[in-house]
Parts: C-alpha cells; structure tokens; sequence
C-alpha cells in the first residue's frame, strides 16, 4: 500500500520527505496544504488542497483523516507545525507514530533520535499503519524523475478552534531549517540590539541564519522561533558559528550533525569545544566585529 | 473548575547519560530522576490559575511505584490531589494517551495541561493524541494563557513566531518553556504535601489495556565528532574556513 507525503506551510519540504519516501521503494503521493504541488520528484499522484492558511490542528486532523485512511504510511516534517498536527492525525486514525525520523532499515524499523540526541534508537512498528514525522535535515535530495499533473483536491476542515491573531518576527533571513550558514548566540549577549547587530550582522554578511539558546531566547532578547536545540529547531547547515555558547547536551542536540562548527568562547574549557572543528577563545564582542570588517574588505 | 495534570518520572536534564551493559537501555543506577521539565511548567500553571479561581488540581502519573516522588513534588509545589496508575508495562504514546483518556473518562477535568514533550523520550505526541481520541481542541506549546468563561486562549510558539487560539472548554493544552518559571519548593509544601491524598489505581479500574506497537530494540551511541582544534585568531580562524573548510568565501 501507499505512501502519502504531506507538505504543510514549506514547498521545499517536499524533497526531503521525497527521499524519505523512496527509501522504501513503494509509490507515494503527495498532497500540498498551500500552493501548486512539487513536480517531478517521483509521486504518482500530486494533491493540491488549495488553502490560504493551515487551520488549526483540531480542524486538519478532522480534514486530512478520511484521505489518510487510504494510504499505510503518512508522513510529514517534523517541523513545529509538523509536531502539531500529525500526532493528533495519527491517534484519529488509531494508529502509532515514530517521531524524528533520521533513517529509514525496512518498512517498519527506523532510526530516531533519543534522550536530547544522546542515543540513537532503532525503533520497530508492530503495524502495517502509521504515521511519521521526518527529521528533514537527515534526508537530502532523491533522484529528480518524471513530472506529475497537479490535481485540485477539496477537503473538509472544520473544528472548535479559532485562530484570533498571529505574530511573525520575520526579518528577511533565509530560515534556520534550511540555511546553508546559521550564526548563534548565547548567553553572554546582553540585550536585543547587540544581537542584531553582531550575531545578525555576521549571519547576513555570510547569506545566513540568525539562531540562538534558550538562555538568550527567555531573556527576550531573541524571539522563540530562532531557538536552536532539543526542544527547539534542529539545523544541519555547512557551517555553524557558535558565539558565548557553553554546548549543553540540549543546545549541542540541534546543531551537532552541521558540517563545520566554530566556537567563540572566552572559557578554553567551555565543552562546546568538544564538538567545534575550530574553536577560538575570545570575547565575541571583540571576535565577531573583527571577522566582519575582514570579511567585508 | 478541575484541572488535570499528566505527568512523567525523567532523568535529571542536567545528568550525564549512559547506556547499560548490553546496551539494551539506559544505565539507572545513581540516576536523578525529576518531573519531566514541560509537565513542572504546567502544574506550575495550573496553580497560578489556581491562585486567580476556585479550582481543584490532579495530577496523575503512569508508570512504577517510584513515580510517586514526582507526584508528591507536584503536590509540594500545590496540587490538590495525586493518581498513580501503577504499572510495570511499557507504551507506546498512543498507549499513555489511551491510559490519560481513562483517566479523563472518570476525572471529567475542565481542563488538561501538560509539558509539550517528556525529555526522555523526546516524542512530542501524548498531548495531541489524548486531544484527537476524545474529540476536544488542541492548544500546543503554549506560552500563554488566558481563561475567560467557558473559554481559553491560548499564545503558542510557531516555527514563524507566535499565535493565539480560541478554543472552548475543555481543552488540551501543552506547555512550552516561556510559559512560566517554576517556582521553588518550600519546605511547609512539601511538609503539607505528605498529608495530600495519592490514590493508586490499575489499568483495570481505568478499563483500558492498550498495546504498544513502538518499540526501542536497540540504543547507541551516535559516532562522535572527530576532534577539531583551537585556532589562534580571527585571521587564522577565517583563513582555515576559507582555504581548509570551504565553507566560505
Ligand atoms: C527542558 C529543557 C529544555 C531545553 N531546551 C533547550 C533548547 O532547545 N536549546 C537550548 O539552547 N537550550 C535548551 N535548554 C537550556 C540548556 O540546558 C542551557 O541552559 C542553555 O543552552 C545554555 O545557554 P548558553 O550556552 O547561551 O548559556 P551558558 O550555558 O550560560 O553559556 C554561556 C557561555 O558563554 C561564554 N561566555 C561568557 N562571556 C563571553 C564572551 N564575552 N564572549 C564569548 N563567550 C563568553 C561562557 O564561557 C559560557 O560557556 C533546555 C533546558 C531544559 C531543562
Ligand atoms: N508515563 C506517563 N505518565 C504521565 N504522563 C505522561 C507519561 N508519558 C508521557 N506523559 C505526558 O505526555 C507528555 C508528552 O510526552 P511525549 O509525547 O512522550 O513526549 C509529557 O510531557 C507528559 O505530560
């Protein structure tokens, strides 16, 4: 039986969700929440939905559950919003989930992360039925192959739950999730304008992402969308820059699998050394202004 | 009002980890165990609510007989009343939701709050699921709220930013870590808690006997990062992603 793939606010999570797919070598379709569908990246069938926003997940679930019901494996990103719909479709369906998905062995039997990223366990569904939710900094790009007609699909979303305001910082970065740089910063940055200044500032000159601790994130001085971790966004960019940061187990557990990391911290025993494959002891006040001026000359 | 607080035994977030001899769990021995972090949050909001309105506060926890601890610092920090659905068997998290929806089924609480996600096993989905199985709406990673009436409205964190919801009574309502400080314990709470009733209760009183179709069969360690080095100065540090790293240009 098939798969169905769900893209709900970000087209590009199509790709990896695609790769997700084809490791199981069965068709999959997918279905598009916002917008025109991906074309070309192997689905036998691509569903649009068509909606200007997302409703809330009582009302998705409730929308999304008869389709589902024809499909073995429903998959999504295990995005924020990801994490707030697909459990709740998942238990509307009876069926078990397996969240964070980083690798797919066989058609029941995956690799998750455990225990903030200490442990990676291999987990087994004892069911043909489930839902999962993808890790999709852990699958890259599947073959590109053939192109598949868009076909408009009306689904219906009703539920008690109203959505009454919503509050976006935006700032015209590239998002976290798919920066190919991300600059953070840690505790030691003291109030919102110097870290705009310098962890935006350096993050902007290098076409990257700005992120940040939970330290930095509860005094306000970021806001919790840039929240880089456990229990936060997990980034897997060719560089991370990592300014005033100690390397918590819950900090290290969103940013350990990024390609290259840098450290800046004045303590040479601060354990984020321990994960940096360059590690530079010195006041980010001073550090990342001098690596600006030379990297703009 | 009665407001119904799920909660989880943990490891202390800060301890160190490791995995047992045959690498079939994690080593417990001379391990802390705490509330799960998220679920602290949501008793710790649960009695602020409390402070402002008449209400009674439950918290239930399922699992072994130590997980009494965890139920007795809920009470120290001011819940009214403990349930501990003691069992030896391990679930999946449609399972601990199936266990909650009995537990709501004899509670008939107003409200449920509790943490967004248990530490351990990092799921993020009993709250969700507990919301689908009893048809109720869903408030996820709260960071705040608001009771109004017969209504609640919920700010929680999105990828993007925030947003509010409006939803009616009863609720599901998970906590994310801006919702609230902790307070400390203080010692007459906990001298008071001993006195607080804490009923335990079997799956058969509940009348559930879910499955549990996840299953860990095995825990390693991730590869460790291959060991970088110090670099003296920003013009090394540059010069080394440049010409060795290229990840810059
Ligand atoms: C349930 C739970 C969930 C959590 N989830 C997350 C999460 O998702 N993400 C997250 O990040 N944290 C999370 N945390 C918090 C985590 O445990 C740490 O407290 C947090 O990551 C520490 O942030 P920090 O490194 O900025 O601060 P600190 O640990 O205080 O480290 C600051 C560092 O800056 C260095 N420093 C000081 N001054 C300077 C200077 N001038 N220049 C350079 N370096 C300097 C210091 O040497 C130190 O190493 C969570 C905790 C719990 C309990
Ligand atoms: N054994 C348990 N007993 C009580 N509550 C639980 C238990 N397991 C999970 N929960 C609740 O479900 C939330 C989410 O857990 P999870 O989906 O496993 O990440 C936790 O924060 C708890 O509130």
């Amino acid at each position: 039986m098939a798969i169905l793939l769900l893209i709900a606010l970000d087209a590009s999570d199509a790709v990896p969700l695609a790769a997700f797919a084809k490791s199981y070598g069965k068709p999959f379709d997918i279905l598009c929440f916002l917008g025109e569908g991906p074309a070309g990246l192997g689905a036998e069938r691509v569903l649009a939905a068509n909606l200007d926003a997302p409703p809330p997940a009582d009302a998705l679930a409730n929308g999304l559950k008869g389709l589902c019901e024809g499909y073995a494996v429903v998959a999504g990103a295990a995005s924020m919003f990801g994490k707030d719909y697909l459990p709740r479709l998942a238990a509307a369906l009876d069926r078990p989930m397996v969240s964070d998905v980083t690798e797919v062995h066989d058609a029941n039997t995956f690799t998750r992360p455990m225990y903030a990223g200490n442990f990676l366990a291999r987990v087994q569904v004892d069911s043909e039925r489930f839902v999962v939710s993808v890790r999709t900094t852990a699958f890259s790009e599947p073959d590109r192959e053939g192109l598949s007609a868009v076909e408009a699909i009306s689904l219906p979303f009703d539920g008690p739950t109203r959505r009454v305001s919503v509050s976006e910082s935006g700032g015209g970065r590239p998002d976290l999730t798919q920066a190919r740089v991300v600059v953070s910063g840690g505790r030691p940055i003291r109030d919102a304008e110097t870290f705009e200044k310098l962890i935006g500032g350096l993050a902007d000159l290098l076409g990257g992402a700005a992120g940040a601790t939970r330290a930095v994130v509860d005094n306000g001085i970021a806001p919790n969308e840039l929240q880089v971790g456990q229990t936060g966004k997990v980034v897997a960019p060719d560089l991370y820059i990592a300014a005033g940061i100690s390397g918590s187990t819950q900090h290290v557990a969103g940013m350990k699998d990024s390609k290259v990391i840098v450290a800046i911290n004045t303590d040479p025993a601060a354990p984020i050394f321990e994960f940096a494959d360059y590690g530079l002891v010195q006041d980010l006040h001073t550090a990342i202004p001098e690596m600006m001026d030379k990297l703009r000359s | 009002m009665r407001i119904l607080v799920p909660l989880k035994r943990v490891p202390d977030p800060y301890a160190r980890i490791r995995l047992n001899a045959d690498g079939s769990d994690i080593e417990t021995t001379g391990l802390k165990f705490e509330i799960n972090p998220f679920d602290e949050i949501a008793v710790e909001e649960a009695v602020r609510i409390k402070e402002r309105a008449t209400c009674e506060i439950v918290v239930v926890s399922i699992g072994k007989p130590v997980c009494e601890e965890q139920l007795r610092k809920a009470l120290a920090i001011g819940a009214d009343r403990a349930l501990l659905v003691e069992t030896d068997a391990a679930f999946d998290s449609l399972g601990i939701a199936k266990v909650l929806n009995g537990v709501m089924d004899r509670e008939k609480p107003d409200m449920v709050i509790m943490g967004k996600q248990a530490i351990d096993d990092d799921n993020n989905q009993v709250g969700q699921m507990l919301a689908a199985i009893r048809g109720l709406p869903q408030a996820t990673f709260a960071s705040e709220v608001a009771l109004s009436g017969n209504s609640v409205s919920v700010t929680r964190e999105t990828d993007t930013g925030q947003e509010t919801l409006e939803m009616p009574l009863p609720a599901i309502i998970t906590t994310d870590l801006r919702l609230n400080e902790p307070r400390y314990i203080a010692l007459p709470g906990i001298i008071k808690a001993r006195n607080k009733p804490l009923d335990r209760i079997s799956l058969a009183d509940l009348g559930v006997d879910p499955e549990c179709r996840v299953r860990v069969t095995e825990l390693r360690q991730p590869p460790p990062r291959k060991a970088g080095r110090k670099v003296d100065s920003v013009d090394e540090l540059i010069a080394a992603l440049r010409d060795e790293a290229r990840v810059i240009r």
